[in-house]
């Protein structure tokens, strides 16, 4: 057994589950178009969770902090962008691609930057008082998502709301009997790249340094010096950050939002930090593969199954691994 | 010189009063030693001398400074460095980005890597591997060499010897006693032959108070002083 883990480590570890995951459902599919499809539903899924629990994981490993309104995020997120877009329905409808690039960019930024403002409001106002208190940070920052809830409820209703795409987001790409949506392909890519900025970053920069090392032992990154208190700042702005533009590609990728959606992808994200591994980004970035994938092929072999798929997945790996797949911390 | 005055210091944890009255003098260079039993308070008294834990007010003062109100990250920033017992390494990290954490400005001054090359030659072997691989000596030492990466006037070292085989003793002596000639080190330890041979001052702290101080020669000569107060039979 102890060889074997061996071996698997050496050619890519918990890396290569994915696959493995891919290759079964290849042969159980049996129709290599439709495999195609459903591999990229599942990866343009999974990018899209990828962001939305990136910042958890990271807010979870470094501050310890169980952030229950982290869902919030996402649902304005998803809210703002869905308005901004709809003000600009003109540039969304036109034939020049440059106008199509410039409203989602400015839709996807609006999000951006209400993720970066709400979530300094929501570390220095809601979630320092209870910093080393669960309890107290379960309670507060349910409280706080049950007002954000309302707020969402006030501002835009309660009635779902359609949200428009960009012209040249609309519409599939066929290769032979191979169908890819293109917003999906779109989402894939936007997301490897936000994973590649946080992966230079964690790795190559100080601040990484000092977010990878806080993850382990914050303490220790005092007494080298450094005031981490002002990091956690930094890192639940952009964890929050993430989670809105997360919200927003989901959005774009539903086409119809109801103020639930940030509650509904909350257990996903949980489940994804949880089966990642907590404080990982390489870990997230794998759990939400999983989950997206997992979901697409149950989805489409046993559909009475889909449902549990995440609960499966999760209890799964726990048993093999108890700390995830990839945990920030040995 | 004193470089650290320990001045009636109290510190509770929760509900616990852990330290009832630290008072010492650590002198500028050499090895000071902190000795007591189990439980006696030798680990919080190096925390509250960080700030990792509150110490009472006016109590810490470092080269005629106070700092017992201070954050531990601006403690470090006056210059003492701090090797808990738990070693603290950053095991997802590379060894030679533990000791990059610990520059002022994310670069090494050559002449310093290369004594820690030189009193750890196997920190240099193991540059890029992840600390969690390293053993438990290997651990230790680059807990040390973080803590004498950039120059710092005083490291408090935690136990430092737990746990390690003999050979990798006898090296962390060499180290310690040639870190001390240019630092000062205030170091708690639990293996008497080991503080015998590094320390030049000493105290001995029982119940959270210093119960004695004075030079480790001395202490080391009066058998029946170490029976009464660290229960070391002769």
């Amino acid at each position: 057994m102890n060889q074997l883990s061996q071996t698997l480590e050496r050619f890519g570890g918990v890396y290569l589950l994915p696959v493995f995951v891919a290759l079964v459902a290849f042969v159980l599919i049996g129709a290599p178009s439709s495999w195609v499809t459903l591999t990229v539903a599942g990866l343009a899924m999974g990018m899209m969770i990828f962001l939305m629990a990136s910042g958890l994981s990271l807010i979870f490993g470094l501050m310890d902090v169980l952030n229950f309104g982290h869902s919030a995020f996402i649902s304005f997120g998803a809210f703002i962008s869905a308005s901004a877009l709809a003000y600009m329905s003109g540039w969304l409808g036109s034939a020049h691609i440059g106008l199509n690039l410039l409203a989602i960019f400015l839709a996807f930024s609006a999000a951006l930057a209400f993720g970066l403002v709400a979530g300094w409001f929501f570390e220095v106002v809601i979630i320092k008082p209870v910093y080393h208190d669960h309890l107290r940070q379960i309670l507060i920052t349910m409280g706080a998502l049950i007002v954000s809830e309302q707020i969402i409820l006030a501002v835009w209703g309660g009635s779902p709301i359609t949200v428009q795409r960009p012209a040249f987001l609309e519409g599939s790409w066929l290769f032979g009997n191979v169908t890819v949506e293109i917003y999906r392909a779109f989402a894939f890519v936007l997301g490897l790249a936000v994973y590649i900025a946080l992966f230079l970053v964690l790795k190559r920069t100080r601040i990484g340094l000092l977010i990878r090392a806080g993850v382990e032992n914050r303490e220790m990154v005092e007494a080298l010096g450094f005031r981490i208190d002002r990091l956690f700042v930094g890192v639940f702005m952009v964890g929050s950050a993430l989670a809105a533009l997360g919200g927003a590609m989901w959005a774009g990728y539903e086409t119809l939002i109801t103020p639930a959606l940030g509650g509904e992808m909350m257990i996903v994200v949980f489940i994804v930090v949880i089966i990642g591994g907590l404080g990982s980004v390489e870990g997230t970035l794998l759990g939400a593969i999983m989950v997206g994938l997992m979901a697409n092929y149950i989805g489409f072999l046993a559909p009475k199954l889909a449902l549990a798929s995440n609960m499966l997945l999760m209890m799964a790996i726990l048993l093999w691994r108890p700390s995830g797949l990839k945990p920030a911390v040995k | 010189m004193t470089l650290l005055s320990v001045n009636q210091m109290k510190t509770s944890i929760g509900q616990y009063h852990v330290l009832h009255d630290v008072t010492f003098d650590v002198p500028e260079g050499g090895v000071f030693v902190l000795l007591g039993r189990n439980g006696a308070g030798k680990t919080t008294t190096l925390r509250s001398i960080m700030g990792l834990w509150t110490p009472s007010a006016n109590s810490v003062h470092f080269k005629g400074e106070d700092i017992s109100g201070l954050h531990a990250s601006d403690i470090a920033r006056k210059g003492i460095a701090f090797v808990p017992e738990n070693m603290g390494v950053f095991g997802g990290l590379t060894v030679e980005e533990n000791l990059v954490l610990a520059t002022a400005k994310g670069k090494f001054d050559a002449t310093r890597l290369k004594r820690i090359y030189q009193l750890f030659p196997a920190l240099e072997q193991f540059w890029t591997k992840q600390a969690w691989s390293l053993s438990g000596g290997q651990k230790q030492m680059l807990a040390v060499a973080r803590a004498i990466i950039e120059p710092r006037a005083l490291i408090l070292i935690d136990e430092p010897t737990k746990g390690l085989a003999p050979s990798i003793i006898d090296a962390m002596a060499e180290a310690f006693l040639e870190i001390g000639e240019t630092t000062t080190i205030l170091l708690v330890e639990q293996n008497f032959n080991f503080a015998k041979r590094l320390g030049r001052d000493m105290a001995v702290i029982d119940d959270g108070r210093i119960v004695h101080t004075g030079t480790m020669a001395g202490f080391a000569a009066d058998t029946a002083l170490q029976e009464q107060l660290l229960s070391l039979s002769a």
